[in-house]
Parts: C-alpha cells; sequence; structure tokens
C-alpha cells in the first residue's frame, strides 16, 4: 500500500472513489430492476449482463453504526471512528463518517458521500459527511 | 441415504500457543480422534480439512497434503476455507461423499494458529472475510460487523447490552468443566458491562478470544462402522449449507441470518427433525449477538425474542434448550479453522453421555451444530441424533 504513481490500482472500484470525488458516484441497474454497487459484469440478483449506470443519490441515511476502538493496522491512528452502513435508496454503502464527534453519530441520520484519507495510511477511504 | 457415523472426535486445547505450528496442533487433534474411534489410519480414504487465515499466519498455503501427512494418512487431502465455517463445510462435504457411497472413511477437521500474529494482527486477518474494497477500506473489522448488526437489532427488536452480557454469562459458565476450554472462568453481568468497548455497542466480554487449536473427526459409513462393531451411537443424521450476499450493506435485513435459516432449514428436513426435536446446539457465537442471531435462524427462538434468552434462562445448562454447553466460541475459543469440527465433536460427546456437562442433558438425542462464515454470508448446519 503506497501512494507512489506507479500503484496498482482496483479497476471499477478506484474508478468509482474518482467519480464520487468529482461528485458523479454511479450504481447499476439491470432491466428487472436489481441495483448493486460496482465493479460487475453481472447482476447478482438475476444474472443480467447489460447493467446500466446511474447516479448516485447526493444522501442518504444511517441504517446502523459502530463506534470502533480496536482496529486492524491500517486504521491504528484513525480509531475510534464510526463506520456506518448507509442506505442512499437504490443501494447501500459502508463508509466512515466524517465532520462529526462519534459521540453524535445516530441512525437515521442524513449524510452525503465525501471520499475522506485515512489518517494512518494515507488512502482513500469512503467518507460519510452530515448533510 | 444412510447416516453417517461419528466414529471418533479429537481436539486440542483451545488457547494461546503461538509457538505451535497449525501441523503439530492438527496432529495432536487427530490422534485423539484416531484413538477415540478404533478406525486403523489405513482405512481412512480422505482428509477433509477446514482453515481460514494459513497464509497469513504461516506463511503456507496448501494444507490438505501437509495435515494428511501430519496425521500420517495417505490418502487425497483437500483444505476448505469459508472463513469461519471452514471445518462446518469440511464437514458437509466428507458427510456428502460417504452418504453418496463414495467413501466409508474419512478424516475430516480444521486448524488455525492464531495468536502469533498478535491482535491487531488477527484482527487484520480476520477481517479478510469481509469485502476487501467496501467494507475492509472503509474500516470494518470483523467486530465491527457485528456490531452494526447489533445495533440493527436493538433498533428493530430492543434489547440492551445487559442482554447480551448474559449470553457471556452463560457460556463462561458452561465452559468451567471444559478442560479444552481457553477460559474455565466465570464472569458476571457486571464484568462484561464494564470491559473495555471493542465496537459499540460491543465490548471485549462480547467477543470471543484469539484462539490456537486443532479438531478432528473420524467419519464413518453406517456399513463400516456395522461391520467393525464400532462404538458409535450418534450419527450425523442432516446437512444443509446456506449462502448470502457478501457485504452486509447488501442485505435487505441486518438483524438477521437468512444463510444459517436456509442451512438449518435444509438440515432439519434432511434429518426428518423439526426445530421442537433439538435438545441441545452448539452455535456460532464469535460474538453475543451472533448467539440471538443463530437461535432465531435456527427456529430456535422466534424473530426478535432470542435476545431474552440467556437471560430468561430459556438455553442456559438447566433450561429447556442448552445452548453452547461446551462454552461456545465465546469461552472454549475460537481457532477459526477449527471450530465447525470442533462443534461436531462436542454435540457428539454431549449425546454419548461422554461430556463434563453431559450430565445436564441426559436424556437428550438430537443436536445441532450451527457453523457460520463472515456475517454468515456462509453457514452449515448439521444434526446429529443417538442411533442406539
Amino acid at each position: 500500500m503506497s501512494d507512489s504513481e506507479d500503484t496498482v490500482t482496483d479497476a471499477g472500484f478506484d474508478d468509482w472513489l474518482d467519480a464520487a470525488e468529482d461528485g458523479t458516484a454511479d450504481y447499476l441497474e439491470c432491466p428487472d430492476g436489481h441495483t448493486a454497487l460496482p465493479p460487475r459484469r453481472v447482476c447478482p440478483d438475476c444474472g443480467a449482463t447489460d447493467l446500466e449506470e446511474l447516479a448516485l443519490p447526493d444522501t442518504g441515511e444511517i441504517r446502523t453504526f459502530t463506534v470502533t476502538h480496536v482496529p486492524t493496522p491500517a486504521f491504528e491512528e484513525d480509531a475510534p471512528y464510526a463506520t456506518a452502513v448507509v442506505d442512499f435508496g437504490p443501494v447501500s454503502l459502508t463508509g466512515q463518517v466524517v465532520g462529526i464527534d462519534v459521540d453524535d453519530v445516530e441512525t437515521g441520520l442524513e449524510v452525503e458521500l465525501e471520499i475522506a484519507t485515512s489518517e494512518t495510511t494515507g488512502e482513500r477511504v469512503i467518507g460519510l459527511r452530515p448533510a | 441415504m444412510s447416516d453417517v457415523r461419528v466414529a471418533g472426535t479429537g481436539l486440542t486445547p483451545f488457547g494461546n500457543s503461538p509457538e505451535r505450528t497449525s501441523r503439530d496442533l492438527f496432529a495432536e487433534a487427530s490422534i485423539a480422534a484416531f484413538e477415540d474411534s478404533g478406525v486403523p489410519r489405513e482405512d481412512v480414504e480422505g482428509v477433509f480439512y477446514g482453515n481460514f487465515m494459513g497464509e497469513l499466519s504461516e506463511h503456507q498455503g496448501h494444507q490438505g497434503p501437509l495435515m494428511a501427512e501430519a496425521a500420517g494418512v495417505q490418502a487425497p487431502a483437500t483444505r476448505y476455507e469459508s472463513a469461519c465455517a471452514s471445518s462446518g463445510t469440511a464437514v458437509r462435504e466428507a458427510v456428502t461423499r460417504i452418504r453418496n457411497g463414495e467413501n466409508d472413511v474419512l478424516l475430516v477437521g480444521g486448524a488455525e494458529r492464531m495468536t502469533n500474529l498478535g491482535t491487531a494482527g488477527a484482527t487484520e486477518a480476520l477481517a479478510i472475510a469481509a469485502d476487501d474494497l467496501w467494507e475492509v477500506r472503509a474500516g470494518v473489522t470483523f467486530p465491527g460487523a457485528y456490531a452494526l448488526m447489533a445495533r440493527a437489532y436493538f433498533d428493530e427488536f430492543g434489547g440492551e447490552h445487559e442482554d447480551l452480557a448474559h449470553i457471556a454469562v452463560k457460556n463462561h459458565a458452561n465452559a468451567l468443566s471444559n478442560e479444552k476450554a481457553q477460559y474455565q472462568s466465570a464472569i458476571e453481568v457486571s464484568d462484561a458491562l464494564e470491559a473495555p468497548p471493542v465496537s459499540e455497542p460491543l465490548g471485549l466480554y462480547d467477543a470471543c478470544p484469539i484462539s490456537d487449536g486443532a479438531s478432528a473427526l473420524v467419519l464413518t459409513s453406517e456399513s463400516y462402522a456395522a461391520e467393525h462393531d464400532l462404538e458409535a451411537p450418534v450419527a450425523i443424521t442432516g446437512t444443509g449449507q446456506g449462502g448470502d450476499r457478501m457485504a452486509l450493506h447488501d442485505r435487505e435485513y441486518l438483524a438477521r441470518s437468512p444463510a444459517a435459516r436456509e442451512a438449518g432449514a435444509e438440515a432439519y428436513a434432511d434429518a426428518g427433525v423439526s426445530a421442537g426435536d433439538v435438545d441441545l446446539a452448539e452455535v456460532h457465537d464469535c460474538f453475543t449477538i451472533a448467539e440471538v442471531l443463530a437461535l432465531e435462524a435456527l427456529d430456535l427462538e422466534p424473530i426478535g425474542e432470542g435476545i431474552t434468552a440467556a437471560r430468561d434462562g430459556r438455553t442456559t445448562a438447566d433450561g429447556e434448550t442448552p445452548i453452547n454447553l461446551s462454552g461456545g466460541l465465546k469461552a472454549k475459543g475460537h481457532p477459526v479453522g477449527a471450530t465447525g469440527a470442533s462443534q461436531i465433536a462436542e454435540v457428539t460427546d454431549l449425546l454419548a453421555g461422554e461430556h463434563p456437562n453431559s450430565d445436564h442433558v441426559a436424556d437428550a438425542t438430537t443436536g445441532v451444530a450451527h457453523n457460520a462464515g463472515g456475517t454468515v454470508a456462509s453457514a452449515t448446519v448439521h444434526v446429529l441424533e443417538v442411533m442406539e
């Protein structure tokens, strides 16, 4: 894990982070209306392969969260931090709640996507900021 | 289909032995299983072995043949990896093989070396059971994932941390007489409530320990057991497996385990039993909340009511359906790859009257073992019954 220019990226995922930084994060929808996060070639629900890229809604709502005190080494300097599962409507995703004291995080809180940076590794992290 | 006899069981002590290799641990468990079974090693036709993090903890892949060698068995060997359900899936594959008539004698089990990684290293290794891109890179740990589920449970059905504490107290109490258990110490509800937080709302006493250990089973066909006059009164009569989306956020329900429900329903139907027939169960309580979700998925408790089962005494050693009489993962320990097969060993010994806690279930004839991987994207359930 280094941030040197020749670091190999994860196609699809790092592209999604790039898009999220530009405010154009997407999700995928199959003809039957099943939804999923990229990168995917196949709908995990029905096997359809013609997946359409649609714009992720601007805000989502926290479904559940936890404040982690015992992290993996990759987040040693970040702890304690709040991780939340957020419902954006068509899809849910997991991210770190930023821009708010961890003690103030609550279920139902409205948040928007903001790509953050790990204090430990400098790697990009999916962040969620109160909207 | 023929039932599969559990001819022999063997466990190492579960606990803290960072210097011991998994090949040494599995060798010890296999020796005990062979001695218990009376089956000669040369009759073994295959080794089905579960292990999760061998590449990370020991820089060792391709562990199947290594473990056959450690056990002194000359037979084809395969490693099964399904995170914490690794040896549950190994058991299921072996059971299926014997039932299909392809094999009569198989060595099944698992091992894990974890404590050599330290707490941070083991936390990192365990986290790879989650989706690396979409969960781990957001800081999700294994306790963190179950904490997400615990809060979702409280929000949907009610309950509080103190209810979970009663599960930890129960499982510690059950482990007191289990000499293989990592913790043979009683705790009180206040100990659990005052313990440092790991991932809120879960604290240190809601989590299973990091453990080294191994398990082994000698499984045989009915006909082999009869022909060789084996003392093997307990059989695996039902097997089931379920799956789910890998990442928690992709599930419709955050506080339920449909994969375990699917596995349980399949295993019950396979054995021709229902949840009401179950006298005891070993369920995958990697965290206290996981025991609640398991009980509900197995229909041993209605949805939303499993949270009170330990507190109200329904699942304690002298309750209606004792759960985790071994101490469970919580107190017995959780050497990940060994756990699924160790649960089969515990249920077998409990039903056969050979377990320190058998007195609590003297009339029991039907037991269940529930093994789960990740946030239950993988689950296996086995039904065991006393046959004679």
